[in-house]
């Protein structure tokens, strides 16, 4: 790795004025992206800016349905969490089955979602639960957060506080892992709220990062049940194409993990 | 048999230091006036190297220097070779491009080193690494050999036009053409075996240090072979005459062939160790290992097997393109040729084979030997075109195959081996039984219920190991000699250190090694000591691959324990006033058999060093040497059979069984042996049905690290059964075939044949990924049939 | 540089150490403790695992700075007197061959029992290969460490 400086101020206040004061400074959580990439010379940061020392960035709080997690919290944690699985399994399972043991001890949701890796899991989560990203300067909604791949809608300087959603009725993640990597080769969250509105969001198969699938949506909102996704054809324009899928199979994929998604949320 | 004798699943001594963080690997090593090495490397698969511009790594500090080729070369370093002549069916011999540890005019493949920097830390070198301009001019790449092959192909070494290493060819072309013709049944098929990267767990490390003093040097490295390592970096590089050149090889993480070779960073790190005065350390990262470890397999054959009207083999014609990569790595050669072709008989009885071998460079790594080496390869197209032609034929796959079985032994296939025993219905009838064969129609049934499509593959592989009779290779164009040798001492006090030329990076040596030991004098297993793995400790060795340290290796053991048993019944006939032919040794003792006289073991160690009382003429000490040289190959055999399921909606593919019949002669360990075979297979299945090495077509890498090359997990593989069908080999004196390799060579066709019987399907190539068979799934249409 | 104090295997070490030293290079390099290996640049390998605070982590993916205060178990620091449970496991069914995987597959093991006891699951053949997915083996084929990794999950 190329030489950098940490720091780990104890306020959100002391973490944005330490990313304004260096040159090409980054926050850092769980680190499980940023410092293999740094250790690949692919990014080289003067300065890590450590958010797990500030107040209120740990832990998971229910308050009825709604759920509130904060941007430090180890994909263990949430994998781990009873009051959560309560409300909202298919979150918990999701957390489950990112990365592998060693890696959910140290990664967290806010690193995750920061990061905006196409191929990752939580930023499905967000948009079919239709979150709300908390940051230090505003609250986003999911839909208007994820930007495109590797992009959101932070600012330079903003940091992730914590998500927060309403839990739904029903939800689930279904995954067909990248053989290599273990990432999402193409990853489907749906959910269902009580008032019947069903959100279908994909990860690891756009070209643009997570998107949702309305055409899925509107066939579950009528009828619950994977056999309603029957009919759909998932298009295969825009889907990333590589040495490990084509943009075919990833489009049939996104019906096959619906489908199994629908399935394991009941 | 003792308890630790021969047979013995003796738990292995070694391991106590790997369980408890102790074991010495090299990168383990630092020495006190360490410095370490990075590589500039080049970013292109072929260019020409126009300038080279270091200043801006030199200026930093704590940059030692930054060395290039132009300099390696000016002191003499010579190229690195390929140690095994191999001639062109004209006559003409291989045409060997010149390969310099560190490039001086041109690079040829993505990873080719073109300097190195020295630094105080491996940070800085690296930093120091990356700020060489290298001025290039871009050449026109190919990694495909087959388009390497083609008119126009951009030409990768001046002396090899055509880009044609050789073209070669064994058995008799005519003959095999006309029993062709003549046969009721003929089946042709293309197979392809993927290229993979062998992926030891332990990247590759190297310590050179250069004592300025005595002018001689120490490297300390991950390699199979010291010895060998010494030998060539002495006679061909020019480093270091032998005696002034120690090589060890400490604790190193895995092998499977492809720490065999010496490779441009030992070579420049001796160096750079003269040059700069100070020790040296380059340790790989898996990146680099990715871009510069040797390769395997990449081959693409056509193939033509006949049956005549009874369906019995009549002849196989093979033609093969080799993909050798950029340069000729030190095995390279035989890997496609006698490692290969010479197995292509199989377990069948055909009067003819005949195998055409094109070897071409490569944009790309260079390829050599991995876990099988060539083995794999005509195991794969054997055994598939089994399959392929009992299902043409809708005759059973283990019926067609017992039809042409050899039985009687010794037996002379037309292509150079002579198989010298072997049970092959014996492990088939095994296999199936283990398999449980006779109730898979049910288990596949009960698999359709559950909307699974379950298939079952067989693989009747032979192999040759035992590598091998110095004169019968060195007719066929070997570089050196392949006996072994070995070193047994007994010390005064009676305890027994065996010097091994073999090398164990993961097989168990001290505890094998120590067992025949044990089982020979029946001494404890602990009072046995192996040393291997310095050139400074043993006398000499061949090191280890091939599956040759039980046949070979071990066997050089037994020789020398000869030796000393005949000296330990003179010293005993002397002082118990016994005849030499009544001497006994066991349980520890030394006895005159029918009496109660006897001597104890370590009685006898020390009558041999106090030499007060030896026989007339006779030397003190007790320690003797041996070199042993086999009269044959082994060949081990087996029948492996493996079930799948597959999911049709996705093409995800479980091996559901995996069933293994091996026939490896003696077996000293049954649990070491049986480790052997589980890595074996889940390599096998590795490359069934996830590993691949991707080029692009103008040489890069796509699968430069474990985001992208798919490496075997614990998930991807089940527990295995193992049986075990012996018939002893003759030819050595323990009896062994060895069992390093058989799982990679026997698998990867039990696979693909069990899911192309799953999917009704048999266009499906390596690896056998869940995208590659929902496609052949919607070719024939199973998928929509199973929903 | 960075001043850390931390608990490595119960003793107290303190150091100062460039900012982007990783655990890994911490404890090679630094503490010259070399039972911990690095297999891979990609944090997928798992030969680096060691338990911070009782739970697994690769040591490569994590800066010793940020460690201020926690406690660290290699694989050094298992033995207590005699062989945990879980290295003899590894013994008794020939878990390793060459060894080079082996100390992060142990502390994986180590962990994953562990957290299946606090939780009350059971640790079955699927549960283990399924744990074992950030741990690369190419000698054994995962046969004897499965092997071991249950027989450790019973006596520990």
């Amino acid at each position: 790795m190329y030489a950098t400086t940490y720091h780990k101020p104890s306020s959100a206040e002391a973490a944005v004025a330490a990313i304004a004061g260096a040159d090409e400074a980054k926050y850092l959580s769980g680190g499980q992206t940023l410092l293999p990439t740094m250790k690949q010379h692919l990014a080289a940061p003067t300065a890590l800016i450590d958010v797990r020392g500030i107040p209120g960035m740990v832990g998971i709080s229910i308050a009825g349905r709604q759920v509130t997690i904060g941007a430090a919290t180890t994909h263990a944690a949430v994998a781990s969490s009873k009051e959560l699985r309560a409300v909202c399994p298919g979150l918990a399972n999701l957390a489950a089955g990112i990365g592998d043991p060693a890696v959910r001890h140290m990664g967290t949701i806010g690193g995750s979602i920061a990061n905006n890796d196409p191929a990752a899991d939580y930023p499905s989560a967000m948009i079919a639960l239709n979150a709300h990203i908390t940051t230090n300067q505003r609250t986003i909604a999911a839909d208007d957060y994820f930007t495109g791949m590797f992009d959101t809608a932070l600012e330079p300087g903003e940091m992730v506080m914590s998500v927060s959603f309403a839990a739904p009725a029903k939800s689930a993640y279904a995954k067909f892992r990248n053989p290599a990597s273990r990432y999402a080769m193409t990853g489907v969250y749906v959910a269902q709220t009580g008032d019947g509105m069903v959100r279908v969001a994909v990860t690891g198969a756009g070209e643009n990062g997570v998107f949702r699938h309305e055409a899925m949506e509107d066939a579950l909102a009528a009828h619950w049940s994977p056999d309603a996704l029957d009919g759909i054809e998932v298009d295969s324009d825009g889907l990333l194409s590589d040495i490990h899928a084509s943009a075919e199979y990833r489009a049939h994929l996104i019906k096959v993990m619906a489908k199994r998604a629908v399935t394991a949320a009941g | 048999m003792t308890g630790t004798g021969i047979g013995a699943s003796v738990k292995r001594k070694e391991d106590k230091r790997f369980i408890t963080g102790k074991g010495r690997y090299t990168d383990d090593i630092r020495m006190e006036n360490q410095a370490y090495a990075a590589f500039v490397r080049s970013p292109h698969a072929h260019a020409r190297i126009k300038g080279l511009d270091t200043s801006a790594a030199e200026a930093m500090d704590g940059v030692i220097a930054v060395l290039n080729g132009k300099q390696l070369t000016g002191d003499g370093i010579g190229n690195i070779i390929c140690g095994w002549m191999i001639h062109s069916k004209d006559g003409s011999p291989m045409n060997m491009g010149p390969w310099s540890a560190l490039a001086t005019d041109r690079v040829r493949y993505v990873g080719d080193a073109i300097a190195v920097v020295i630094a105080e830390t491996q940070q800085l070198a690296r930093i120091a690494a990356e700020s060489v301009v290298v001025d290039y001019e871009e050449l026109p790449a190919v990694a495909s050999a087959e388009k390497a092959l083609m008119a126009g192909a951009p030409q990768i070494h001046d002396n090899a036009p055509g880009n044609l290493i050789y073209d070669w060819e064994i058995g008799d072309q005519s003959a095999t053409d006309a029993a062709l013709a003549a046969s009721a049944h003929t089946v042709t098929m293309d197979i392809t075996n993927n290229r993979l990267s062998p992926n030891p767990m332990e990247p590759r490390s190297a310590v050179a240090i250069h004592d300025a003093a005595e002018d001689h040097y120490t490297l300390y490295t991950t390699s199979q072979n010291p010895h060998v390592a010494r030998l060539v970096l002495s006679a061909f590089y020019n480093v270091a005459p032998e005696h002034k050149l120690r090589v060890v090889a400490p604790d190193v993480g895995g092998g499977f062939g492809s720490k065999i070779y010496i490779y441009p960073e030992e070579i420049t790190c001796l160096w750079a160790s003269m040059k700069t005065g100070r020790s040296v350390k380059w340790t790989s990262d898996r990146s680099e290992a990715f871009m510069t470890d040797a390769h395997g397999r990449d081959h693409v054959s056509t193939a033509t097997i006949g049956f005549d009207a009874d369906y019995k083999v009549t002849a196989l014609k093979v033609d093969t393109i080799a993909n050798f990569g950029a340069y000729m790595s030190l095995f390279s050669s035989a890997v496609p040729t006698y490692l290969y072709a010479t197995l292509l008989s199989g377990q069948y009885n055909f009067a003819n084979v005949h195998c055409n071998v094109r070897a071409v460079y490569t944009n790309t790594v260079p390829v050599d030997a991995y876990r099988g080496a060539g083995r794999p390869e005509a195991c794969y197209l054997n055994e598939r075109i089994m399959e392929t032609s009992a299902r043409q034929f809708g005759l059973d796959p283990a019926d067609l195959r017992r039809r042409s079985f050899i039985r009687s032994f010794p037996h002379q296939t037309p292509v150079i081996m002579a198989y010298d025993a072997g049970d092959f219905d014996g492990n088939l009838d095994k296999a199936m039984a283990a398999a449980d064969v006779a109730g898979f129609p049910a288990r596949k049934a009960e698999a359709a219920r559950r909307g699974k499509l379950r298939g079952l593959g067989y693989s009747c592989y032979i192999e040759a190991c035992g590598i091998a009779p110095s004169q019968a290779v060195g007719s066929l164009g070997a570089g050196v000699g392949l006996w072994e040798s070995a070193e047994v001492r007994v010390n005064p006090v009676g305890t027994v250190e065996i010097l091994t030329g073999s090398h164990s990076h993961g097989q168990g040596h001290e505890t094998t090694f120590a067992q025949i030991v044990s089982d020979r004098f029946g001494i404890p297993i602990e009072n046995v000591s192996i040393v291997h793995g310095d050139t400074d400790k043993v006398q000499f060795g061949m090191g280890t691959y091939g599956s040759r340290s039980g046949a070979v290796g071990m066997s050089a053991i037994v020789k020398a324990m000869d030796k000393v048993e005949a000296k330990i019944k003179k010293i005993a006939a002397h002082t118990l006033e016994a005849s030499e032919d009544d001497i006994i040794i066991e349980g520890g003792e030394v006895k005159v058999a029918g009496t109660d006289k006897k001597m104890a073991w370590h009685e006898v160690g020390l009558a041999a060093y106090l030499a007060h009382n030896l026989p007339a003429g006779m030397e003190p000490g007790l320690k003797e040497g041996a070199f042993y040289d086999p009269v044959n190959f082994t060949f081990p055999a087996g029948t492996y059979i493996c079930e799948v399921e597959v999911d049709p909606e996705t093409g995800v593919t479980d091996v559901v069984r995996f069933t293994a019949a091996d026939d490896f002669g003696t077996i000293i360990n049954p649990m070491i042996v049986e480790g052997q075979v589980h890595g074996g297979v889940a390599q096998g299945i590795g490359q069934a049905m996830l590993e691949n090495v991707v080029y692009t077509d103008d040489g890069q890498l796509l699968t430069g690290s474990y985001m992208d090359y798919v490496m075997p997990r614990a998930d991807d593989v089940p527990s295995y059964t193992l049986e075990h069908n012996t018939t002893v080999c003759p030819n050595n004196p323990l009896g062994i075939k060895g069992c390093g390799e058989a799982g990679a060579i026997g698998s990867p066709p039990a696979v693909i044949n069990a899911i192309t019987d799953a999917i009704g399907n048999n266009n499906l190539s390596m690896p056998a990924t869940a995208q590659k068979i929902w496609m052949a799934l919607r070719e024939t249409g199973f998928a929509k049939a199973a929903e | 540089m960075t001043d850390v104090s931390m608990t490595v295997n119960g003793k107290a070490v303190k150091r100062s150490v460039p900012d982007e030293t990783l655990l890994s290079e911490f404890l090679r390099e630094t503490l010259r403790m070399t039972g911990t290996h690095v297999g891979c640049d990609t944090s997928q390998c798992g030969a680096c695992v060691v338990l911070i605070d009782g739970r697994s982590v690769k040591s490569c993916t994590v800066l010793a700075a940020s460690l201020d205060g926690s406690s660290v178990m290699t694989i050094e620091g298992l033995a207590n007197g005699e062989l945990h449970p879980m290295q003899k496991a590894f013994n008794d069914n020939h878990g390793l061959q060459c060894g080079f995987c082996t100390p992060g597959m142990i502390m994986s093991g180590v962990d994953m029992v562990q957290r299946y006891k606090a939780s009350g699951a059971e640790l079955t053949e699927e549960a283990i290969r399924h744990e074992l997915e950030g741990n690369i083996c190419r000698c054994t084929g995962y046969h004897n460490i499965v092997k071991a990794i249950r027989q450790a999950a019973a006596e520990m």
